[in-house]
């Protein structure tokens, strides 16, 4: 009984096309983010997370007519994140269908945008996208940094601090994603998400390293994460989000089946 | 005739994802409205009040352009009205988020910020309340086809508090219960999204348009 945690499906779109295509048995279209999306829903999936990675600016205009179609047919929470920079962007793309909005290297720029972003949407939209990266030495106590530019760029800025700084400033929710992990299929950093999550009081979703179903329990109960995000297990069919969802309740998680 | 639903357009945010939900389950014979005239939205055969960001500025927005008297209006005439998450709020007495804010007061009751809740282990509960949560319903037709206990999409930080009894139509539970809807008459008001619910909340908003209070 009670609040479930969530199991959300994340997708990289460049210019209205899925990368890295969704084999889906029998799709029509493993690029169309549309159909995806609607295939998720049927799934079961709790939330879809598109990542816009369209480096040209035209590009967005595609972006936006893509979140339209999609809230036109999916009837599940959308979040878009990649490249927002403006309040103007927050506004395009929740005014197009988004329900909650991905501020990541903006607000390692200028952490008083979503502060703005905040006031002016209401902290329910505001996601903060945290990359984070282990800086500590063996033997050191565990301490992480934000990274920019996909983990390229260090900040200098401490994760957690950064991460309560965040939600101070109105964030509503925290999209953590390992640098270390994301890719590797070795699993959530579970100390790095542990971290997080008894830091803020605000909601948090793992992101990076899910390889295997136990891994996304992990993230959960160990991890104390309030939803999980994985990308590759579900594309490829590795697994269905029906098969995560009971495997994760088998072990005793609350999840909406 | 071809019967009106219209959806109240305040200016303060997203109503695509609801219009869209309610263009899927309405079928012919109804047409979908988005609108901020209050004469316009006065006139409807049913009504729609989703609600987003602060209940300040919501209360403020419809006091100064005059749609609160159209949602009395609609209200007034015994035609159905639908609030939805901030516009459930405010059809409360009083909301206590941004220092105190005086509401519609069509249900009494007033709105609470979750506190400092627990869980059953003692860990705060994270606040916004976000995500699927199980609804207890109470008999209602707004609830026909829909099996008691379904998830609804909840994202919020305060909540409906000292509703009397005979007005919730259901219960949800997040550290403290709370009404997770509210009926009266020819009023329905849910804290949840219906639109983002997935088939249990478009079928609540297929229920609200064949509804004859």
């Amino acid at each position: 009984m009670g609040l479930a945690k969530r199991i959300i499906p994340c997708l990289d779109v460049d210019q209205g096309r899925v990368v890295k295509g969704v084999q889906f048995v029998d799709i029509r279209d493993a690029g169309d983010p549309v159909e995806i999306a609607r295939r998720y829903n049927d799934a079961g999936a709790d939330e879809v997370t598109f990542l816009d990675i369209t480096a040209s600016h035209e590009g967005r205009d595609t972006m936006l007519h893509t979140v339209e179609e999609m809230a036109s047919q999916v009837f599940i929470p959308l979040t878009v994140g990649g490249g927002v920079r403006t309040l103007e962007d927050i506004r395009n793309l929740l005014n197009a269908g988004a329900d909650k909005v991905a501020i990541n290297s903006a607000a390692v720029k200028d952490p008083e945008f979503v502060r703005q972003a905040a006031e002016r949407f209401g902290s329910q939209c505001i996601v903060v996208a945290i990359d984070a990266k282990k800086v500590s030495e063996e033997g050191e106590g565990n301490r992480w940094e934000i990274f920019t530019h996909g983990g390229r760029k260090p900040t200098g800025l401490d994760a957690v601090e950064w991460a309560k700084r965040m939600t101070e400033n109105g964030a509503g929710e925290i999209l953590l994603t390992s640098m270390d992990r994301d890719g590797t299929k070795d699993g959530f950093d579970i100390a790095l998400t542990r971290a997080i999550s008894s830091a803020v009081l605000v909601p948090v979703i793992a992101s990076g390293g899910v390889g295997t179903l136990q891994h996304l329990v992990d993230g959960v109960m160990q991890g104390q994460a309030d939803a999980v995000l994985a990308a590759s297990i579900f594309h490829f069919g590795e697994h269905s989000i029906a098969e995560a969802k009971e495997y994760m309740a088998a072990a005793g998680i609350e999840m909406r089946l | 005739m071809s019967e009106t639903v219209a959806v109240l357009d305040y200016g303060m945010g997203n109503l695509h994802s609801v219009s869209k939900a309610l263009e899927r389950v309405a079928g012919g014979g109804k047409r979908i409205l988005v609108s901020s005239d209050p004469e316009e939205l006065g006139d409807a055969d049913r009504l729609v009040f989703p609600g987003v960001g602060a209940i300040r500025d919501c209360m403020a927005v419809l006091r100064e352009t005059g749609l609160d008297e159209a949602i009395s209006r609609v209200a007034d005439a015994g035609r159905p009205v639908l609030g939805v998450c901030v516009g459930m709020q405010a059809m409360l007495d009083h909301s206590e988020e941004n220092e105190g804010v005086e509401c519609l007061g069509m249900f009494p009751g007033r709105v609470a910020r979750f506190g400092e809740a627990r869980d059953a282990t003692g860990s705060r509960l994270k606040v916004p309340h976000m995500g699927w949560n199980q609804v207890a319903q109470n008999a209602h037709p707004l609830w026909e086809n829909i099996p008691d206990q379904s998830r609804f999409y909840f994202v919020h930080s305060y909540h409906a508090d000292e509703v009397p009894e005979n007005w919730v139509a259901g219960f949800c539970e997040y550290g403290v219960r709370f009404p997770a809807a509210l009926a009266k008459d020819n009023l329905f008001a849910v804290q949840f999204h219906p639109e983002k619910s997935a088939p249990c909340g478009l079928t609540l908003l297929e229920n609200f348009l064949h509804w004859k209070p």
